[in-house]
């Protein structure tokens, strides 16, 4: 089945599942992991883990490890509801600096 | 109205500004403690201007009041009032991100469980509203059934109508009906459950300990929480308290629940967003799930595979100078300071036991206090100023990958930097970290890194005994290696002590990193700068007090029980000469040199320096250095005055002086080889850098683990390595050299 590690940069899919009794599934649920929300995948750190991803509204950062505990149904598309307002996903080196 | 004091507890998930929201709120007449046997912090303030006495209790943020470590046990019992020694708390206040309202009422629905008043204080409404997000508080009110309060904590908005409101639903104290979120049948179950374990005899040694309240069944609330957390603490406590029988119990009710009501862990979750759904509607306007564009673009670079690890490079190199290097200025500003009272109490006062006990015990005792705060105060001010702008979090995931090394999670990598220039402030920065197991292994290998007093121990003994060898055109010296050398040491320990401490002593299932990466935003001054105070006040304080006790203790070893008689008439014959010059007084100062050294050396400090000799025979060490290393067990940079002291140099040398330098290389055993050579200098630095020789080290960790376990246990292990480390270095090079 498809978890959100699986995911690319921008894709949604929606929770089905998530794996486990334990703290780590405890919070992903009281985080807004729930079944039937959208999560998208935004992206991974430098180092290619932990990654980003925003549900709920909010942008939550976790471990591939935790990402796998997420069970997902087949990817909705790259221009997904959550995405509309997003301007910036890709790299935009010229806009903003700090 | 009571004229008793009336408690008002504040909780919210993380990153709603409840932080700054509390500070607006009961201004600067915070109090912080720990509770009894857990790490959680007590911060306790008064609500500013109110007409009836309100005591104000922050707790540490949370998303859900479902407990699964005695840390978060303590949380939800100050909010059911069942913690012995603890007021009941009054009214619940409860701080929202109005955001993410959604998910902030997942905490919502298991307040409204415990059948207390609650308030809701709506926070952040600006930045919602900003960006058109509209919010029908009143409706909102009224399908919670409780009373809700748009505020700005950040731009004092909306404050004196929360306050207000507080006071009325104080006032109105009446009986609250819990609200049920869940289903009905759950409850009854609950209900059920509750029947089966009053039949049960309590197991006796809870009894004795006295662990639960006296009617002798755990709150409603609780034993949902021991059915619905599997593995919780909720669960361990009950088993606790009735055993197997419980035990059987608590799973033959789980097991009905899950037949008619599916899977446990889905149970709650499902009900609770089903009802948060309810609750919102006709609440929310349309643009219910905008992404706010400033921070996506700031992410885009902040957390860019390229330019934000550079970024993150570029802070925490700034940060480690400030900390490092420029907080030098004011720690050498009172050092001034007090060298000019210790001056200023040698002039006013004759040689003796009192001035010497003012001198070297009280005022270095208060200095070797004061010294730190600079550091505490710079590095809390960066960390207050990364975590209320929304950066803390992002350097977590940064360095996350890199910290896996440490079986750590990305929080840990400020806290062990810091270290490097004092583990003081690095472990007390450990406070972001929430998993304790996470924390405590932090603290544990935080004075492995290698802190600024360790550098002129390294100094002298490199400049001394390490052979002025360099290549490469002299771009790569010996001398330098070595130093970076004994900073690897370090790390290179840290890593295997944090893995086996995480298997073994600090054993438990995987933290979850699951961290939330807030929406930037411009740090809020005052509650940064309240961050700051905080923590030195509570240093000194609570850590200080002992630090200056130990200081004194110190000083009365090197003093007693020596004969002092001979050295203070001398400083008197010294300081009563006018101009301090000619050959009369050098003498006098030669056998100053002298009878300090012998009254070092008749004191206790000189006597167990003595004893454990044969101890030390085996680093290559004679008694003098073994005074030396016992000496500098409060802190490390005594090492250099005392080498002073024992060579007859005087205690005013640095690691620098060429006299002490050339006393050390010259020192010889009774049958004329050199003490010192390249193996004993390796071996006492190793030594130096693996040892806990810092006693306000031990004393911070006392304080932020609540427990002496800790810091016994870093003393011990880490004296125990330092000496295997020194002796197996001391045994290899003499082996190699020779």
């Amino acid at each position: 089945m498809l978890t959100l590690d699986q995911l690319r940069p921008g894709e949604v899919g929606q929770i089905v599942r998530i794996e486990g009794v334990d703290g780590i599934s405890c919070r992903l649920r009281e985080m807004g992991f729930v079944p039937g929300e959208s999560v998208q995948f935004l992206t991974t750190a430098p180092l290619g883990d932990p990654l980003k991803c925003m549900i709920q509204g909010s942008r939550i950062a976790l471990r591939g490890s935790e990402a796998r505990r997420v069970l997902l149904a087949e990817p909705i598309s790259q221009a997904a509801p959550l995405a509309q307002k997003a301007p910036g996903l890709a790299p935009r080196l010229s806009t903003t600096g700090p | 109205m009571t004229s008793a004091t009336r408690r008002v507890v504040l909780v919210g998930n993380p990153n709603t500004g409840k932080s700054t929201l509390f500070g607006v709120l009961s201004g600067l007449s915070v109090r912080t403690a720990n509770y009894p046997g857990v790490t959680i912090e007590k911060k306790v303030g008064r609500l500013a201007d109110a007409r009836c006495e309100v005591e104000l209790v922050d707790l540490p943020g949370t998303y859900s009041l479902s407990p699964r470590s005695p840390d978060e046990w303590v949380a939800v019992e100050v909010l059911t009032g069942e913690l012995p020694g603890e007021p009941d708390a009054e009214l619940i206040v409860c701080v929202v991100n109005a955001t993410l309202l959604r998910r902030n009422l997942f905490l919502v629905s298991q307040l409204l469980e415990l059948g207390k008043p609650v308030v809701i204080a709506l926070n952040m409404i600006d930045s919602a509203r900003s960006r058109g997000l509209e919010i029908d508080c009143e409706r909102l009110s009224a399908n919670l059934g409780v009373p809700v309060f748009p505020v700005s904590a950040s731009r004092r908005e909306g404050i004196e109508e929360l306050k207000a409101g507080i006071l009325q639903a104080l006032d109105q104290a009446r009986d609250f009906a819990p609200q049920k979120p869940l289903p009905k049948r759950f409850y009854d179950l609950c209900d059920e459950f509750s029947g089966d374990l009053s039949g049960l005899t309590r197991q006796p040694q809870a009894v004795a300990a006295g662990i639960e309240p006296a009617e002798g069944i755990p709150s409603r609330y609780l034993l949902e929480r021991a059915i619905l957390d599997r593995g919780g603490e909720a669960e361990r406590q009950l088993k606790r308290q009735f055993g197997v029988p419980g035990a059987e119990r608590l799973e033959a009710v789980r097991t009905r629940i899950e037949s008619q009501l599916g899977p446990l862990s889905d149970v709650e979750c499902d009900h609770r967003y089903a009802w948060a759904k309810r609750q919102t509607e006709g609440v929310l306007g349309a643009a219910g799930n905008a992404i706010h564009g400033p921070t996506e673009r700031l992410d885009a670079v902040l957390i860019h595979r390229v330019w934000g690890l550079l970024i993150f490079a570029a802070l925490m190199f700034v940060i480690f100078q400030f900390i490092y290097a420029w907080s030098g200025i004011p720690m050498a500003a009172i050092e001034a300071a007090q060298d000019f009272v210790s001056d200023r109490v040698q002039s006013a006062m004759p040689p003796g036991t009192l001035r010497s006990l003012i001198v070297d015990g009280v005022i270095a005792g208060v200095g070797s206090v004061v010294i730190f705060l600079p550091q505490i105060a710079m590095l809390f001010l960066f960390l207050a100023i990364l975590e209320d702008c929304g950066y803390m979090a992002r350097a977590a995931f940064l360095v996350d990958r890199m910290m896996g090394l440490f079986g750590l999670s990305g929080k840990s990598f400020l806290p062990l930097m810091s270290s490097f220039a004092c583990a003081v402030p690095g472990v007390m920065a450990t406070r972001v970290i929430e998993n304790r197991r996470d924390r405590f292994a932090t603290i544990l290998i935080a004075p492995f890194m290698s802190c600024s007093a360790r550098l002129p121990v390294y100094l002298l003994m490199i400049s001394a005994f390490v052979p002025a060898i360099s290549i490469a055109g002299g771009l790569i010296s010996l001398s330098g290696v070595v130093l970076m050398a004994m900073y690897f040491v370090g790390v290179v320990v840290a890593i295997p002590t944090a893995w086996l401490l995480k298997r073994t002593l600090l054993r438990g299932e995987p933290a979850p990193f699951v961290l939330e990466l807030p929406e930037y935003k411009v740090p809020d001054l005052k509650t940064v700068l309240h961050r700051v105070w905080e923590a030195c006040k509570a240093f000194v304080i609570r850590a200080g007090t002992l630090i200056f006790a130990a200081s004194v203790v110190i000083w009365a070893t090197a003093y007693w029980p020596a004969d002092h008689t001979r050295r203070h008439e001398l400083e008197r014959m010294i300081e009563a000469s006018a101009d301090g010059e000619g050959e009369q007084v050098a003498a006098w100062e030669a056998e100053l040199k002298r009878v300090s050294a012998a009254a070092l050396e008749g004191s206790v400090l000189g006597q167990v320096g003595h004893a454990i000799e044969p101890l030390v025979r085996p680093l290559g060490w004679d008694w003098k250095i073994g005074v030396g290393a016992i000496a500098s067990f409060p802190a490390r940079e005594v090492i250099i005055a005392t080498l002073g002291t024992v060579y007859s140099m005087g205690g005013d040398v640095d690691e620098e002086s060429e006299g002490l330098i050339s006393a050390i290389r010259e020192a010889r055993w009774p049958d004329g080889r050199p003490v010192y050579n390249l193996a004993v200098a390796l071996s006492i630095m190793v030594f130096f850098a693996l040892c806990a020789q810092c006693v306000s080290t031990l004393l911070v960790i006392r304080r932020e683990t609540n427990s002496w376990r800790w810091p016994i246990l870093s003393f011990v292990y880490m004296t125990a390595l330092a000496y295997i480390g020194a002796l197996v270095t001391y045994q290899v090079t003499i082996r190699l050299v020779s």
